[in-house]
């Protein structure tokens, strides 16, 4: 991570104390996540204890701790969407990913997280994946856009593989 | 960018900017709310500019991007004036036939036009589909005339107005006069008098206070602020600033949950045009008053929505709420005086201010006074937000203008008030929506959410999302708020997955009247609504889980099982496929079973078994018959 996008956030704003959350938010916006090290800048240079800034990350629901995967799923359990089976949608989304929700794979391909309504709830039940919206959504077509994406990353994975050395590696011993 | 120092430059550049506009000028209107948005808005946005210039008709029509329309189930939504056209679900592969039909050759495209979906009878003209026909949308209307980042179409329709004659014409005392006897009462919930609010934070002593927007809409399920902030952020402000000069703020904070990006965006786009204009800064227009507006982004936190709450957010701490007395209009805001309300409270002013105290006060109840507007969601034909004048019947609402329930399901609840809200009956549809009156039924106004729910909708699972929903929320911070609603929680989670026990309703009441009377803050105060309504009005269907093990609405997985009727099951093999469980045995042309211990209850066979078969039933309260082996 690179310590001048921090600078550069806290700098935006003035470097005021009160402007606190903001700087988080505008940090997770950036780098997707917030590594101790930021933090440790963050209390650094507006000159607030470490301990406000962890009840602070734990107390917000949108501040993430550890890294989030490449693709991000969120699914609305909002009553609207919820009413209209966005439990099934979530049952599919771990059912494909084999993540829960709140967690990331320890590929860090996906992260899956519930969200209690975007504003979209005439389009419920709502998921986004990578930014994407998808509404009136079914558990069969949620499944299907999650296994290409699987699809795709599983492919790339095998791709890097056969790359790197390891594979190189591997290729000898096979034929030996 | 235009700059005003008095008043008569903003007359002179309204009449300016209308001088130079047609109404009879052909405008291709296209939705850019969230929902639409979300349903394809940017890419037929690029089509029309495209299509605009390949056909080049781009000195004979205008193009504006507005916000939400309300009926964003059907979006992207392209209006076409000036004879209203309205166009729904539209793609890009549609512009070009639009462009030709519609501008060019004054005709409609009919497969884009609204079709009721119960008669098929088609309504090309927006104010006629029965939708928008119902609703009297005041506050709502505007979105449809405005791209939200302009601020010529703001002044195009009268913006600033109000703000003009607050500032040049009537005194702080007046302007809070004027709120007062509209009898404005406050739409983020509670339903306070604005104006009394408002005295209260003007007489309060103190040179420095503060005016603050709530637009943390943490009802899950209600999007009416939403709405209002993305397409229409300079009524807002206007509103804000009245509020300001009546009280005598001169700093103004914008709390917006970051869930809503595009509210963000646009809200920023209009403060800094506003800024530019000089509309906002010191010694606005000349008239003395100094104004400026910061936006504060909420980082997901439903308490944050709660006024104390907000503030502590707002001062970078976390929000939690603080007891009451004092109230934030005598000690709020780094313990200044401050004035906080709602997105669409604010968005009301500069309309009563416009149209006088007495023509607003013409509309509503006794007891509730001027529009309101709904997020009309779940089980209903036409989903969307719709703006109505108080005392409206849910049952309008719900069938007039949302259509009923699709699929020929039976009505069974609707939900008002979010979770502090209550469920109400079809025997108490004719309930009007005033805040006095829904309160008398059990439910509440609450900030607007209106879920409607059929007959598969379990209301012991609602009763329990709700309490779940809470759970989570609850800062913690008082015990009766957060014990109570986990025992709650507890007994509901065992009732639906059928480990109902005898005595459990009544333990629910208790628990519900203790989590009511002793909690600090309305989160915990309000809680136990969900269930009392529930327990109220659909008391047989806990009873139900609990003695029969039985989920009428066939929804509470733990108590339903997946059944092939062997006499109806031809064996075509179409669950088999389907199920993601495999959890269906059977050859081709015999009859298939559902091995119950493998079953996800996904209700995937359902869906699969073809209708003239119509072999898979769905079971609960009694026992799945034991499997025979039969030719089919
Ligand atoms: C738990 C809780 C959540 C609330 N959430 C919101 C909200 O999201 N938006 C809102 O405007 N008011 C919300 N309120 C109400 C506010 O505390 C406050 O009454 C309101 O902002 C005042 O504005 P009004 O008088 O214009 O309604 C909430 C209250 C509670 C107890
Ligand atoms: S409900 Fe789903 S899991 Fe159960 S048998 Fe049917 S398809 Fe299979
Ligand atoms: S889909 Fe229906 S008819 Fe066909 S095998 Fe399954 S239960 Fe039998
Ligand atoms: S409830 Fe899901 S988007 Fe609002
Ligand atoms: S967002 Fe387009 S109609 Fe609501």
């Amino acid at each position: 991570m690179d310590i001048g996008i921090i600078d550069e956030i806290i700098d935006k704003h003035g470097g005021e104390s009160g402007a606190l959350i903001q700087i988080l938010l505008d940090i997770q916006g950036a780098v997707n996540w917030l590594p101790k090290e930021a933090l440790a800048r963050v209390s650094e240079k507006l000159s607030v204890p470490m301990s406000r800034i962890q009840h602070i990350t734990t107390f917000y629901k949108t501040f993430s701790l550890t890294p989030k995967g490449r693709h991000e799923i969120h699914v609305c359990l909002g009553t609207a969407c919820h009413v209209r089976g966005a439990q099934d949608i979530l049952a599919t989304v771990e059912e494909v990913t084999g993540v829960k929700p709140g967690e990331t794979d320890p590929d860090l391909n996906f992260s899956v997280e519930t969200v209690s309504c975007l504003g979209c709830c005439a389009l419920g039940p709502v998921m986004v994946v990578d930014g994407e919206y998808h509404g009136n959504v079914k558990p069969a077509e949620t499944a299907k856009v999650l296994s290409q994406l699987k699809l795709t990353e599983t492919a790339e994975a095998l791709e890097k593989l056969k790359q790197s050395e390891t594979a190189e590696v591997l290729n000898l011993c096979a034929c030996q | 960018m235009p700059q005003f120092t008095t008043p008569a430059e903003l007359e002179a550049y309204r009449r300016e900017v209308l001088s130079g506009r047609d109404s009879a000028k052909p405008c291709i209107t296209l939705c850019s709310g969230s929902a639409c948005h979300a349903t394809g808005s940017n890419k037929v946005a690029a089509a029309i500019a495209l299509e605009i210039e390949k056909q080049g008709v781009a000195a004979e029509v205008d193009f504006r991007r507005t916000g939400c329309h309300g009926f964003c189930e059907q979006g992207p939504i392209v209006v076409i004036y000036p004879q209203g056209v309205c166009y729904l679900k539209v793609q890009p592969e549609d512009i070009e036939e639009i462009i030709t039909k519609s501008i060019k050759e004054q005709q409609v495209v009919e497969r884009l036009i609204y079709a009721d979906p119960n008669t098929g009878e088609r309504t090309p003209l927006e104010e006629e589909i029965p939708f928008y026909k119902n609703q009297q949308r005041l506050i709502l209307g505007s979105n449809l005339k405005i791209d939200p980042k302009n601020l010529d179409d703001y002044i195009a329709v009268g913006g600033f107005q109000a703000l003009v004659k607050v500032l040049f014409e009537m005194t702080s005392e007046q302007v809070v006069d004027e709120v007062k006897s509209a009898k404005l009462r406050g739409r983020g919930g509670a339903g306070f008098p604005s104006g009394v609010k408002w005295d209260f934070a003007r007489q309060a002593p103190g040179a420095q206070k503060y005016v603050v927007v709530n637009c943390d809409e943490g009802d899950p399920g209600a999007y009416m602020d939403r709405s209002v902030m993305e397409g229409n952020p300079f009524a807002v402000l206007e509103g804000l600033m009245i509020g300001a000069y009546a009280i005598g703020a001169s700093e103004g904070y914008v709390y917006v949950r970051q869930e809503y990006p595009l509210a963000v965006e646009n809200l920023a786009v209009a403060l800094k045009k506003a800024a530019e204009s000089g509309l906002l800064g010191t010694d606005i227009l000349g008239s003395g008053f100094d104004f400026t507006v910061k936006v504060h982004r909420g980082a997901g936190a439903f308490i944050c929505g709660e006024e104390t709450s907000l503030l502590n957010s707002l001062e970078g701490k976390p929000g939690e709420p603080n007891a009451r007395p004092p109230f934030p209009a005598t000690k709020g805001l780094w313990g200044k005086p401050t004035n906080i309300n709602n997105v669409e409270t604010w968005a009301n002013i500069p309309l009563i201010i416009n149209k006088g105290a007495a023509a607003f006060s013409s509309i509503g109840t006794e007891g509730s006074k001027g529009t309101k507007i709904f997020s009309l969601v779940g089980k209903v034909n036409n989903t969307g937000l719709v703006e109505v004048p108080m005392g409206a019947t849910l049952r309008d609402i719900i069938f007039k203008i949302g259509g009923g329930v699709p699929g020929g399901k039976k009505f069974k609840a609707v939900q008002t008030g979010g979770p502090s809200g209550g469920c109400l009956p079809e025997s108490l549809l004719d309930t009007k929506v005033d805040f006095d009156e829904l309160t008398k039924a059990g439910a509440m106004m609450g900030s607007g959410g209106m879920i409607v729910m059929d007959e598969d909708t379990c209301l012991v699972d609602i009763a329990r999302y709700f309490l779940a929903f809470l759970s989570d929320e609850s800062c913690g911070k008082c015990t009766p708020c957060r014990e109570g609603i986990r025992q709650m929680l507890k007994i509901l989670t065992n009732m639906t997955q059928g480990r109902g026990k005898e005595g459990d309703i009544e333990l629910l009441q208790t628990l519900a009247e203790a989590t009511l009377g002793s909690s600090m803050c309305a989160l915990g105060k309000t809680a136990p609504n969900p269930v009392l309504s529930t327990l109220t009005h659909f008391r047989d269907e806990y009873a139900a889980h609990i003695h029969n093990r039985k989920c009428p609405a066939l929804s509470c997985k733990a108590l339903i099982a997946y059944y092939i009727e062997p006499e109806k099951c031809k064996g075509c093999g179409a669950c088999f496929r389907v199920c993601p469980a495999a959890a269906i045995e059977g050859e081709k042309k015999q009859v298939h079973v559902v091995t119950q211990h493998k079953c996800t209850k996904c209700g995937g066979c359902l869906e699969a078994c073809p209708a003239a078969f119509d072999a898979v039933r769905v079971l609960s309260g009694e026992p799945v018959p034991e499997p025979v082996a039969a030719e089919a």
